[in-house]
């Protein structure tokens, strides 16, 4: 990065020149709280004469101010630039920072320590190409350590470097750090992390930093910095197939159809067969264009757009593939999930997930186990907690063209987003593909919905009621069968209490398996849909999130979600079925309303108050409903008399 | 086939960003802030969508106190493009007479932070591209490539989604929007060797040229045209002066130099030893004052 300042015009032309053909890596510093990654950073870009001088004079002002080392360079405070963090002299944040050597350029991305921010750790791990783990020499492998390894480890980070920091303050003992070592080495074999060099350093003291150190002679391998500027970079077109998931579908005109995207692996030429996935059509390679140049070949990492000879059907989501190698296509699959948000994952429950440019909806059952990253044990567990590693089962609304992720970043990493909140919830990585899914097919039917409806003269559909305990609900979905069933409309009324007792006898009521009750009723409700009948199911159904997957398994028009609104306080004077006063006794557990939370529907088709409306009245407006929405005919009931013959 | 420099990966990584706004959300807008950045991020556009025309339009926030040359510059790229261009000025801002020499802080909120709400509120931009870099400012460092804003337009640095791989959740709430930073992994260097390599059209301000300044507080200012308020004290120099960054004039400090050509350009930043935002007063009081301009909605 140095340039002398009586270089010519020629000598900068060359200096480009070079500069322009260095090869990029990117890496991230982990490791626990304290370990000095913040200051191995600040001391890279340091020496590396990537602080310039006004930003030096910043950091005189705050490391006496706020620093940590006395009068002494805080570097850490170069790295840890937001408010919060510098106040509490901590890292919340992944932090990126840039250098290059006359070898190399560099993309380091500082990941905080603490334990309740593993998620911005997997952000920056995600891309990089090497992870360089910090341990203090006074303190050894610590759970972070641990931590911080599985993870690298999972997410396929092929380099790994031990870093052991602070050798300064134990004398540059070469048994303190023999014994770390080994140490490292016993638990990254347990968990497949091979290609590991370690290296004694002193960040703040500038010790096999940069360049070796000969206060530790007994050390004869390289700095770090030597380190990544030898270590070989990744080829992701060498010796791989190519994928390219279409990101976007380019029609400027008639004339023109482009596949446009980011190529995950391989490469193509013009002249080259591909074969379109999920769809396994298959066409030829026409032309290949990096903006409106049209080049012979393009390779992995490249961002292209393709023009097929055959005009068939791509849209965004598909992959293009060789054609002589093309990778699976399932929906069912094992798979490990990160969980990164404070509202547990649920097993049973829905979520978004988005693999390469497809997103399709999630269920993830069931959690095989978790890993305790510590003693690399086995848990059972229902959930995920934040920061929870597990292995689970997951199942998509719809097939995806996949690999495993060993094999490949793009087609194997998926995120998981949470439906109500759109935040991102979990990161994954696939496996493998069930067999399951390959052996079950969906049967196709000739007689179907619309005939089974057609032959009752109604529209099918799910009226949804939900609301607290001792609302109403059961009372005014009874009221709205008799009233359907008088004027000869077929109907079901699935009720909470009834359902439990049999076909979802083996639940409870945690969060868990409250969430499998509902998954279970709405899909016998969404069969009943399909048989042509009304249906009614009468559930507490307390959150949000498993109303909308009901929602979604049938058509838009065909869910009606009804709202009994009663206030706790009316429902718990009426009791009934004297629940409230158990609950309040604690004598039954996460009690809807007491000690768990009802999430009141936002926007229901039918809203009934009833502190307003009788059971009767409810149940007539409801109806009414039905009538408005075509549910029902508006004329007459009575066994489709009126109807042409 | 040779493996890809780190300018071609650049180059895809930031293509990629743009088509993933674009096949994702409803209503992309470019802030196009007339800079060496913005040169190069529509140029990055112009490819990621080329045979067609990128599908968004042009966004400059104009505080009336922009060099003359940028607008000239501005106008000239958006017609050969064939480019829509949208520009915004906060006119209760002009109409409460804030200038940039007397107002300090509350005119760079008001002509730009607040103009900038206005302007995305105004056309419903759902998702805005802007050609910050994580290299520039300490809190941008930490700053998602995909960077979330409330209904208010607040950044929220404590309380950032993950982002994976080059998996880009797009889904927003009612009422939030995304600022994407697609030269996010982009340093001042490789912006240079881009515009030097790919022959990117820039503002001619960026070179070496005899021009009119004033000295102010250290600062050499451009006598751009006859709004800048002289006082007797103030002498008229004719110096050979380049700009590092451009900003609004009475805010924006020249450097003496005589580097008129690229490679010199590039000569001088190689060598220069003060980080680049140094020239522009707005982003000068405090530590923390990015972090604090971002959260209330500054780019």
């Amino acid at each position: 990065m140095v340039l002398s300042a009586a270089a010519t015009l020629d000598d900068i032309e060359e200096y480009l020149d070079r500069h322009a053909h260095k090869g990029l890596l990117r890496f991230i510093t982990c490791g626990s709280v304290d370990d000095g990654k913040s200051s191995l950073i600040g001391r890279l870009l340091h020496e590396s004469k990537m602080i310039f001088e006004d930003q030096l004079a910043t950091l005189e002002d705050d490391s006496r101010r706020v620093g940590t080392r006395g009068a002494e360079l805080d570097y850490a405070l170069v790295v840890d630039g937001l408010a919060a963090e510098r106040e509490q002299g901590i890292t919340i944040d992944v932090a990126y920072r840039f250098f290059s050597t006359d070898k190399r350029k560099f993309i380091v991305a500082d990941t905080p320590g603490h334990e309740q921010y593993t998620r911005n750790m997997v952000t920056g791990a995600s891309t990089a190409d090497l992870a360089v783990i910090l341990i203090d020499a006074r303190k050894g492998v610590l759970t972070q350590t641990r931590r911080h390894s599985y993870v690298v480890s999972l997410l396929g980070i092929r380099h790994v470097v031990l870093a052991v920091n602070k050798m300064d303050l134990v004398d540059y003992a070469q048994d303190v750090f023999a014994d770390i070592e080994r140490d490292y080495r016993e638990f990254a074999r347990r968990i497949d992390l091979e290609a590991i060099t370690c290296i004694p350093v002193s960040a703040v003291a500038g010790d096999n930093v940069v360049a070796r150190s000969e206060r530790m002679p007994w050390y004869r391998g390289p700095a770090l910095l030597e380190h990544l500027e030898s270590v070989p970079l990744a080829d992701e077109s060498a010796g791989r197939a190519f994928r390219m998931p279409v990101q976007w579908v380019n029609r400027p005109n008639a004339d023109f159809r482009g596949f446009a995207g980011l190529i995950a692996s391989g490469s193509i030429r013009s002249g080259d067969a591909v074969r379109v996935l999920p769809s396994g059509r298959s066409s030829t390679v026409a032309r290949i264009l990096l903006g409106d140049a049209e080049i012979p070949e393009a390779v992995a990492a490249q961002s292209v757009t393709l023009t097929l000879t055959d005009e068939i059907d791509v849209s965004r989501g598909d992959v293009l593939c060789a054609a002589g190698a093309p990778p699976g296509v399932a929906n069912q699959f094992e798979a490990t999930i990160i969980w990164m948000h404070d509202e547990a994952l649920l097993q049973g429950r829905t979520y978004l997930l988005k693999i390469g440019a497809k997103t399709v909806n999630a269920t993830v059952a069931p959690i095989k186990y978790r890993v305790n990253v510590n003693t690399l044990e086995h848990l059972a567990a229902k959930k995920l907690e934040l920061n929870d590693i597990g292995v689970c089962g997951i199942e998509l609304s719809s097939p995806v063209v996949f690999e495993p992720y060993d094999d490949s970043r793009v087609l194997g990493g998926f995120i998981l987003i949470d439906r109500f909140t759109n935040n991102t919830v979990g990161a994954g990585l696939l496996h493998f593909a069930l067999r399951r899914s390959q052996n079950v097919h969906w049967q196709a039917l000739d007689v179907n919905k619309r005939a089974r409806a057609q032959l009752s003269h109604q529209k099918p559909c799910i009226l949804w009621f939900t609301g607290l305990s001792g609302a109403g609900k059961s009372t005014i979905a009874n009221l709205v069968e008799k009233q359907l069933h008088a004027d000869g409309r077929h109907t079901y009324l699935l009720d909470g209490d009834n359902v439990r007792h049999g076909l979802n006898k083996d639940l409870g009521f945690t969060d868990e398996d409250r969430v499998e009750n509902i998954r279970r009723v709405a899909e016998v409700a969404c069969l009943m849909v399909d048989a042509g009948l009304i249906v009614m199911v009468s559930f507490i159904s307390p959150f949000r999130s498993e109303r909308r997957m009901a929602r979604n398994l049938v058509e838009t028009d065909e869910f009606i979600e009804v709202f009994v609104d009663t206030s706790l306080a009316a429902a718990e004077a009426r009791d009934v079925k004297g629940l409230y006063k158990k609950a309040r006794r604690g004598e039954l557990k996460n009690f809807t309303g007491i000690d768990s939370p009802y999430e009141a529907p936002e926007t229901p088709e039918i809203h009934l108050d009833t502190a307003l409306l009788a059971p009767e009245a409810a149940a007539s407006q409801v109806i009414a409903h039905l009538r408005e929405a075509g549910i029902i005919d508006a004329f007459t009931g009575g066994a489709g008399l009126t109807w042409e013959i | 086939m040779a493996r890809l420099d780190h300018l071609q990966r650049l180059e895809a990584e930031s293509i990629h960003i743009l088509r993933e706004v674009v096949a994702e959300c409803e209503k992309p807008v470019m802030l196009y802030s007339i800079g060496k950045d913005s040169s190069v991020m529509l140029r990055l556009a112009l490819k990621a969508f080329a045979p067609a025309k990128p599908p968004f339009p042009l966004l400059q926030i104009a505080t009336g106190w922009d060099f003359r040359e940028m607008l000239e510059f501005r106008d000239a790229t958006a017609a050969r493009h064939g480019l829509e261009l949208l520009v915004h000025t906060n006119e209760e801002g002009v109409r409460a007479g804030v200038k940039p020499w007397s107002h300090g802080t509350a005119y760079a909120d008001l002509m730009l932070t607040q103009a900038l709400r206005q302007a995305l509120d105004q056309y419903g931009f759902d998702a805005a591209f802007g050609g910050g870099r994580r290299d520039e400012e300490k809190s941008r460092a930490k700053e998602r490539i995909f960077s979330f804003r409330s209904a208010q337009h607040r950044w929220d640095p404590k309380n950032q989604r993950p982002e994976l791989w080059q998996l880009y959740n797009t889904r927003k709430n009612p009422g939030e929007s995304i600022r994407v930073f697609p030269l996010s992994n982009w340093t001042e260097l490789d912006v240079w060797q881009y515009i030097h390599v790919h022959n990117v059209p820039i503002v001619p301000l960026y070179l070496a040229k005899p021009r009119p300044v004033v000295r102010r507080g250290g600062r050499l200012l451009m006598v751009d045209d006859d709004r800048l308020p002289l006082g007797p004290e103030d002498r008229i120099e004719t110096l050979s002066v380049r700009f590092r960054t451009l900003g609004c004039y009475p805010l924006t400090g020249a450097d003496e130099s005589t580097a008129d050509t690229l490679p010199l350009v590039i000569r001088e930043m190689l060598l220069a030893r003060s980080s680049e935002r140094q020239g522009r007063m707005v982003d000068h009081d405090g530590a923390a004052s990015m972090e604090r301009k971002k959260q209330e909605g500054y780019f």
